[in-house]
């Protein structure tokens, strides 16, 4: 009796939430918002579509569907192309190339931060620097002195993730216990030896945690480029339809967009924890 | 807790009384800022846009609106009852979306506001297998197909880059091989840079790139009688002497402009300062051939959507009644109704 007063009074009663569902009320649960926006999007685009047939802001799923397939298994007439892959293709090399720049960059950079109090000296300020400068307000300033090219919009995916990562690695670094630092110089391995046999495995998969972590601002820093200057692109395209509103196109687009997202993510976390596991054991 | 829930009654309705005690209706219009359009910022200054619409017993909100494809996607959403664009806009956004427009009043043709500026490159032919940067479906993109066919040449035959607006002159002036494609006032102060040329503008395709006010076809008369009234009204003022120092003055300002750079700016801009003029203009045969090479475009460059199997998909309806494209679809119509009422002076 005493113990059933105490549980009720541990959580708030509000719609039986205080209980742990179960597995089928779990998926249910985490369905449910899903399935409300598509089901109040669905009424939004019939209500728009009764007014008007020829309505643009919110197509039907099947005014989706087929823009979709057309952009992705149609050939473009002009450039002869299949537009959804060489947007795709176009994107992923750009953010992937930017990404890998950043995080090798800030693996090296980070490191040696970490262990040499001279680069520390030399570069911590100016990378804290580096990183409060918002990215977006310095995009003009790069099309101007790099140019309308690949490098440019490379260069603001890098500028906007190394800083980062950069400074993560130097943290996590600096924890490692300066003991062990100090017992494998007296057990004879070199500057070179500590910094890339011993530590740097260490940090390793820190390193493939924040550049999955960074991502998210990697793909608004792309799109933000794609958007300004770009032939080409996931975020070209979006905005270049935007100016006849073709939203049949910008939201499966959008959809690609978080879908590539979530698999490089995905892939991240379970090569880390295929890779690493003692990583993943020690964080709890 | 009785008494507040009665306050709250009370003062919800009376002010539900007191809203309800408006008898004017109220309509909204959207415009961006383009030499052809400042005129209507100063109708509502100098209070013409207020009578014509107290003449008419309605109550005229003119917005204005920092994007320029954001205040026509707004007009297509419903926002709006009218807003300013070009022809190609018109009928590329509301019209394929579905919305019935009326071209309400034909302000300008733009006579030099629209042009392709080079660092090196002389003619048209040069521009082979080079990179040229442009805002991609717009009327600068429009520009160059004509420029382009106009010379037997090919879009083919360049790399197109999509460059925002925003930052088009800044890349011009600093990258030594940059080819452009845009408009005033950035055109103008692009081609200062040392060694530009402009090879190609809109004064070689006159009455091709239209500006107008665009209401939806069902807005009532009165809306459209007043807007009508109050334009020709500022057309005039724009031609007297005196008055058009002080509109001009009052235009540049509220543009960033210099005095001379807006006279220099409105030189480029053909303005139909008499109603009669514009009325005219929306009956001549030019117009079709014009709207025909604008769909042409259109769908060639597939901003008619997905959905649209030919130029046809869309239909504009012009003064004397014929139909270009789908008759069962008629989207866009160009009126010279009101712009002639105006000519007569029975607005």
């Amino acid at each position: 009796m005493e113990d059933k007063i105490f549980s009720e009074l541990r959580y708030p009663k509000f719609f039986g939430f205080a209980a742990r569902p179960s597995g089928k009320l779990k998926l249910f649960l985490t369905a449910l918002p899903f399935i409300l926006s598509i089901a109040i999007y669905f009424t939004a685009s019939q209500i728009r579509h009764a007014e008007n047939p020829g309505d643009k802001i919110l197509p039907t799923f099947t005014q989706m569907g087929e823009a979709a397939y057309k952009m992705a298994f149609e050939i473009d007439p002009r450039t002869g192309e299949r537009l959804m892959l060489t947007d795709t293709l176009s994107s992923m090399k750009r953010i992937l190339i930017g990404m890998i720049a950043a995080s090798l960059l800030g693996l090296i950079i980070g490191l040696n931060m970490g262990l040499f109090p001279g680069v520390e000296a030399l570069s911590s300020v100016f990378i804290t620097f580096i990183s409060i400068i918002p990215p977006l307000s310095i995009l003009p300033i790069l099309f101007i002195t790099l140019g309308v090219d690949e490098f440019a919009k490379i260069m603001l995916i890098f500028i906007g993730t190394f800083p980062l990562i950069c400074r993560d690695i130097f943290l996590t670094v600096k924890k490692i216990p300066q003991e062990q630092i100090t017992k494998s110089l007296t057990l004879g391995a070199s500057q070179f030896q500590a910094t890339y046999g011993i530590i740097m495995p260490q940090v390793l998969p820190r390193l493939i945690d924040t550049t999955r972590l960074s991502f998210g601002a990697a793909w608004l820093f792309l799109i933000a480029a794609e958007a300004i200057v770009s032939d080409s692109g996931l975020g070209y395209r979006i905005f270049l339809v935007r100016r006849y509103l073709a939203m049949d196109i910008i939201i499966p687009y959008v959809f690609l967009i978080t879908f590539l997202g979530f698999v490089i993510d995905w892939s991240l976390k379970k090569f880390v924890a295929s890779r690493y596991s003692w990583y993943i054991q020690s964080k709890g | 807790m009785k008494k507040s829930i009665i306050a709250v009654i009370v003062l919800s309705m009376a002010f539900f009384s007191l809203s309800c005690g408006q008898q004017k209706k109220e309509y909204r219009i959207a415009w961006s800022h383009y030499t052809g359009w400042e005129p209507w910022e100063y109708a509502e200054h100098a209070g013409i846009l207020k009578k014509w619409g107290d003449k008419y017993n309605i109550t005229i909100k003119l917005e204005r609106i920092n994007d320029y494809i954001e205040s026509i996607n707004l007009y297509t959403a419903g926002k709006f009852q009218g807003c300013a664009m070009t022809n190609m806009d018109a009928l590329t956004i509301p019209a394929v979306g579905g919305v019935d427009s009326t071209v309400l009043i034909i302000g300008d043709y733009s006579n030099g506001n629209d042009g392709i500026i080079t660092r090196g490159e002389k003619s048209l032919k040069d521009l082979k297998g080079k990179k040229v940067m442009l805002v991609q479906l717009s009327v600068s993109h429009y520009l160059l197909s004509r420029a382009l066919d106009m010379n037997g040449m090919q879009e083919k035959e360049m790399t197109l880059i999509n460059t925002s607006d925003a930052e088009i002159g800044a890349i011009f002036k600093t990258q030594k091989d940059a080819i452009a494609v845009t408009w005033n006032p950035i055109l103008m102060n692009a081609v200062k840079t040392p060694g530009a040329t402009m090879i190609f503008d809109s004064s070689k395709i006159p009455g091709e790139i239209l500006d107008l006010m665009v209401v939806h076809s069902k807005a009532p008369d009165e809306l459209k009688k007043a807007l009508t009234g109050a334009w020709f009204e500022t057309m005039q003022a724009l031609e007297d002497k005196e008055k058009m120092k002080a509109a001009v003055e009052y235009m540049a300002a509220n543009s960033g402009a210099t005095y001379d750079e807006f006279i220099a700016q409105l030189k480029t801009t053909a303005m139909f300062y008499k109603a009669s003029d514009a009325a005219k203009f929306s009956k001549e045969e030019k117009l079709k051939k014009t709207m025909d090479y604008v769909r042409k475009f259109s769908f060639d460059k597939g901003l008619f959507g997905k959905a649209a199997a030919s130029a046809d998909y869309v239909g504009i309806e012009f003064p004397d009644g014929t139909v270009l494209g789908d008759k069962k679809n008629v989207k866009m119509r160009f009126d010279d109704k009101y712009m002639q009422m105006a000519a007569e002076g029975k607005l």
